[in-house]
């Protein structure tokens, strides 16, 4: 935890105050680190948030149908994505798959000595490897998460359109009426600190491997299990303050 | 132990614990600019550790260590960075960092740390590699080269810089002779002042201007190749000739290494799980 700490503010130091003494970070690591840790991850998000989408479509059918309420699937997909299940599931993709990589890699680079070596060309590591990481992930878990949710609507839609008849236009203008756009910013918050939760739980255990191969592993399996574990109760402390608070 | 005014390494008194047990008990040396000195001793005797102490990668317990005239036990992880840039380090396995290609390994410090253009950058990168018997490796990634090639990368890039100060840890090990003799001579050809871990007694003599032994935590010898050579000490004969009898011990009991920080040894559970049967 104490390392943790002091992650997180070696990371604020590097990102708003180093700027100001004249040490900025590099552009390109951060796009190489977007491409990684976003475009790479796009078509699993497409995947997972059509299936999701399609799903939802299905249950919400099966039980609104009884009640003779069909109208009201767009509703549910779009507000369940928007606020929920775009952001959770997006996040638990991004988790296993980069999350998860960049553990490893740090992790690696501490057993053969490459995190030591930056340390004594003078080089810290947390400007070098943690920053353009943590502002790639920053903008790209939002990003991928409006992607998700584009796609998961869609995928309500080929429900809705193909096996109950509704027709697109009214699909899409009732999925947009039942939305308001605080619906899609909490969205956003949550998977801007799902980003931040992700990568400092992922770059901190990379960064404390110890003991080999298998610390490299364990380390990464601790990464995975801590940020599901913390994005999920994050997840239910921002919909209580955003959904629940008086 | 005095403090010469042209010491660029000035350790004294160093004393490290991992528990109870001393790695290091009270170590005190200078190293002089211009001069190569070889750290020599047993597996586990210290002499990694030592080595970390003095690019400030661990604190000790205590006692001081002077870089430059500058403390750097007490310092701060930006301060420290300062000291670094005047000193390289070739580390054991290389430590190259993988993602990168090996010209991007040597550019790496020229792009950090100064406002260089690429086309010099390339010029130095191109000038360090074949320093180390390397033109035209510059694409290749870490992984596509031998140990030993890697190791010679370390060292293009340990020089990058033009250090004042070089920090070898097992320069040689895993070069052929040919290459052994290359490494020495770029170490020693170089008038840096440098300080060598190793293990090669014949690369040890030929770089050597002086030379400490470390064995039990402190300093076993300490001398000019001449004065090692001739050192009636046991211990350092038995060394230098490579002799498995004499005063040094084959194996360190387990309860030696309990501390050690690499080396921990846990309960041999999977074995007594498996050797001895329930009884039903």
């Amino acid at each position: 935890m104490k390392n943790y700490l002091r992650l997180n503010l070696s990371l604020l130091y590097w990102i708003f105050i180093a700027p100001f003494t004249g040490q900025f970070f590099k552009v390109a690591p951060i796009f190489r680190q977007m491409v990684f840790i976003g475009v790479r991850a796009a078509p699993m998000v497409a995947l997972t948030a059509f299936s999701v989408g399609v799903t939802l479509a299905m249950q919400a059918a099966h039980s609104l149908q009884s009640l003779g309420a069909e109208m009201y699937i767009p509703d549910l997909v779009m507000l369940t994505l928007l606020r929920e299940m775009g952001p959770v599931l997006i996040a638990v993709i991004v988790i296993g798959r980069s999350g998860s990589a960049v553990a490893a890699e740090l992790g690696t680079m501490k057993v053969s000595e490459e995190i030591e070596a930056l340390e004594v060309m003078a080089i810290n590591p947390v400007q070098y490897l943690v920053v353009p990481r943590f502002l790639a992930m920053l903008v790209m878990l939002p990003a991928l998460t409006i992607f998700g949710n584009y796609i998961g609507i869609m995928g309500g839609w080929a429900v809705c359109r193909f096996a109950l008849d509704f027709n697109t236009a009214g699909y899409v203008l009732r999925a947009l009426e039942s939305a308001d756009t605080w619906d899609l910013y909490s969205g956003m918050i949550k998977s801007a600190v799902f980003a931040w939760i992700v990568i400092t739980i992922a770059c901190n255990a990379g960064l404390n491997v110890e003991g080999g191969a298998e610390g490299v592993g364990q380390a990464t399996t601790a990464s995975v299990v801590q940020a599901l574990l913390a994005m999920l109760v994050t997840n239910a402390v921002l919909t209580g303050i955003f959904f629940f608070s008086a | 132990m005095s403090v010469n005014g042209d010491s660029i390494i000035e350790v004294d008194q160093l004393v490290r614990r991992f528990g109870d047990r001393a790695v290091l008990d009270g170590i005190a040396f200078n190293v002089h600019r211009g001069e190569t000195l070889v750290i020599m001793g047993g597996s586990g005797c210290g002499k990694s550790t030592l080595l970390r102490h003095m690019i400030g990668s661990m604190k000790p317990t205590a006692g001081s260590v002077k870089l430059f005239g500058e403390e750097i036990t007490g310092m701060k992880e930006r301060e420290i960075e300062r000291v670094r840039l005047r000193f390289g380090m070739l580390f054991q396995s290389g430590a190259l960092l993988a993602s990168l290609t090996v010209g991007e390994n040597v550019a790496l410090p020229l792009f950090q740390h100064t406002k260089k253009s690429p086309d010099e950058i390339e010029q130095i990168v191109k000038r360090k590699l074949e320093m180390v018997g390397l033109t035209g490796f510059e694409d290749l990634k870490p992984d596509e080269i031998s140990g030993g090639m890697k190791k010679r990368v370390g060292l293009a890039r340990a020089l990058a810089l033009d250090p004042e100060l070089l920090f070898s840890d097992e320069p040689t090990s895993g070069l052929d002779p040919i290459m052994t003799a290359v490494v020495d001579e770029l170490t020693k050809g170089s008038h840096m002042t440098a300080v060598v871990v190793s293990h090669d007694m014949t690369s040890a003599f030929r770089i050597a201007t002086r030379m400490i032994m470390l064995g039990h935590g402190s300093i076993v010898a300490e001398g000019t190749p001449d004065e090692i050579r001739n050192s009636l000490n046991p211990e350092v004969q038995q060394f230098i000739h490579g002799r498995a009898d004499g005063p040094i011990p084959l194996n360190l009991s387990q309860e030696e290494h309990k501390d050690h920080q690499l080396v921990r040894p846990r309960p041999f559970l999977g074995g007594r799980f498996r050797f001895h049967h329930k009884h039903s």
